[in-house]
């Protein structure tokens, strides 16, 4: 369980959140709106241990985040971050299978390793490219192959920034489902940074909104996604269009 | 190409060329001589020249190979650029200063190694405060190094413009990379198996490291240890090759692109495999710049690129 008590943060010349108090729990998918530049990835950052707030305190399992040992806190939650790009000239397989440190005791990749790999990539539904070099794949499928990476690392909290940039509508889909059921069925914890407000209403159960000057909505999906707070929030008149599947919010 | 069959061959090749520098030199021994010699049954011209000259210079060359090969691929791998060579950083720069002031005085070669050691050190330090300090980040650390770079090769300038003409040839070997000074190969190779044993050991993070600080950090990677641990390593296992032979060019910046073109990625493989590589590549560009025209020797580093960069051109286009 992630709790984040009396959380601050900035940036030089402008408040990104103050005094956020959340608890997420297990079994719970979290997506995280605002406009750009409103802090969701330096809020992302520092509710998985990437960053120190300027005040507050971020734990897990009711111990503070910089009390854990790297690797043990990396064992508890993994993260996603924007694409930083790479240096990598190996294989898809030998890239997912770095996800598998925070777990290796000593040197070598046990065939447990291998297995988590493969079956993160089967998950992706990049099992056929494992063999493939990393640099000869599209930049869809390598986001898919990051993902894997995610999966293989296996944390009980996922962080993931964006995690939908460089996929098609169909992959889109296919890795929020995959998201969710972490959730739902293996009662792990997501945290996503979104942009696609049909897509956090659909998969998110809760939803953090960031709006200028430090003030954080947080709640369920249900009673926070409405055509007034994301009007708000976008700073853009919006016309909602209801549908079967969810409410789509397209500009008016 | 498997990694075992690469380490197989480059195992086998790395007896072979260190034979090939002792086997060849100015004066003509045939095989049966130099066995003879290494076995040390007679003493005799050939036992001296073998033992006094040709091993200690090709141990030398083998180190200085091999380190450059590992700081190359460290730095690659620290500054997550594949340009980077060991002397990016400017510990040749610095280090090529204090030595020509050192020539330009007149000074004794074991002097003047002692004044590269030391203008090595000072760059490594100036650029590790600069780059690494408040707020620093690889970015920085690599344009500092290269700002500081541009600023020593002005001096090199000055300095060779000042010099009498007698010296001039001197310092331009200095500065090309020349092992025939190189006789006491014991520093070097103590520095190459100790860096190579540090690195060897952190081959995972530095496999991580290339993902990105973030994701390396969110991966359990303690990120700015690992960083200046790496910065210090390579600097080391640079100025010791710096100080024995010089500013060696290109073996550091091709060595470790060689071995990813022949398919290695990982550092546990790349690592000793670019070290058994550079040792030997240098060991034989050594024994050519020996024997090529001899009795005149050539400076090394003019072959380290000529042999370098069709091989490595070669590979690229092969690749893709």
């Amino acid at each position: 369980m992630l709790r984040a008590e009396g959380l601050n943060l900035s940036v030089p010349g402008k408040v990104l959140c103050r005094d956020l108090n959340i608890v997420i729990k297990p079994g719970e998918c979290w997506g995280i709106l605002g406009r750009n530049g409103s802090g969701k990835t330096t809020l992302l950052h520092a509710l998985s241990g990437l960053r120190a707030p300027d005040a507050g305190l971020v734990s897990w399992d009711g111990k503070p985040l910089p009390d854990y040992p790297r690797r043990e806190l990396a064992r508890q939650i993994g993260v996603l971050p924007q694409d930083e790009g790479h240096e990598f000239w190996g294989t898809a397989l030998e890239y997912v299978l770095l996800g598998r440190y925070p777990h290796s005791r000593g040197f070598g990749i046990t065939d447990g390793d291998e297995e988590a790999a493969l079956a993160a990539l089967q998950q992706v539904g990049m099992a056929d490219m494992a063999h493939r070099t990393l640099i000869t794949l599209s930049g869809g499928e390598r986001q898919r192959v990051r993902i894997a990476m995610l999966l293989a690392q296996a944390p009980q909290h996922y962080c993931l920034d964006e995690p939908l940039q460089h996929l098609d509508l169909g992959h889109q889909a296919e890795a929020l489902r995959l998201l969710q059921r972490l959730a739902v069925e293996e009662g792990k914890a997501v945290l996503m940074v979104l942009h696609e407000t049909l897509w956090a209403g659909r998969y998110c159960d809760h939803i953090l909104m960031l709006y200028d000057e430090g003030r954080v909505l947080a709640g369920s999906a249900a009673e926070l996604m409405t055509l007034k707070n994301l009007e708000e929030l976008y700073r853009c008149g919006l016309r909602e269009i209801e549908t079967e599947v969810g409410s789509y919010f397209l500009p008016a | 190409m498997s990694r075992p069959f690469l380490l197989i061959l480059f195992l086998i090749l790395t007896p072979l060329s260190l034979l090939a520098g002792v086997a060849f030199g100015s004066v003509d021994l045939s095989l049966g001589e130099v066995m003879c010699a290494l076995a040390g049954k007679e003493a005799g011209l050939a036992t001296d020249i073998v033992w006094q000259l040709r091993l200690p210079r090709v141990a030398s060359a083998f180190a200085c190979g091999g380190s450059l090969a590992l700081a190359g691929a460290l730095l690659q791998a620290l500054l997550r650029n594949p340009l980077a060579d060991p002397y990016v950083l400017g510990i040749s720069g610095g280090s090529a200063v204090a030595a020509l002031v050192a020539m330009l005085f007149g000074l004794a070669a074991a002097a003047v190694n002692f004044a590269a050691l030391g203008g090595a050190l000072a760059a490594v330090g100036l650029v590790f405060a600069l780059g690494f300090g408040r707020g620093g980040n690889m970015q920085r650390l690599l344009l500092t190094g290269v700002v500081l770079s541009a600023g020593f090769g002005a001096l090199i300038s000055l300095l060779l413009t000042l010099a009498p003409g007698a010296q001039v040839r001197g310092m331009l070997f200095w500065l090309m990379g020349d092992l025939s000074q190189a006789q006491a190969p014991g520093l070097a190779w103590g520095v190459l198996v100790a860096a190579l044993a540090l690195a060897w050991w952190q081959a995972n993070s530095l496999d991580i490291l290339g993902l990105g600080e973030l994701k390396a950090k969110s991966l359990g990677v303690a990120v700015r240890p690992l960083q200046l641990g790496i910065y210090f390593t390579a600097s080391a296992a640079t100025a010791a090759v710096v100080v024995e032979a010089g500013a060696i060019g290109f073996v550091g910046l091709i060595v470790p692109h060689f071995v990813r073109l022949l398919g290695v990625s990982g550092h546990r493989w790349l690592l000793p495999l670019a070290v058994l590589a550079g040792g030997s590549f240098l060991t034989l560009a050594d024994t050519l710049a020996r024997t090529a025209i001899a009795p005149q020797q050539l400076p090394v580093g003019v072959l380290t690129a000529l042999l370098g960069v069709p091989l490595l051109l070669f590979l690229l286009t092969r690749r893709t």
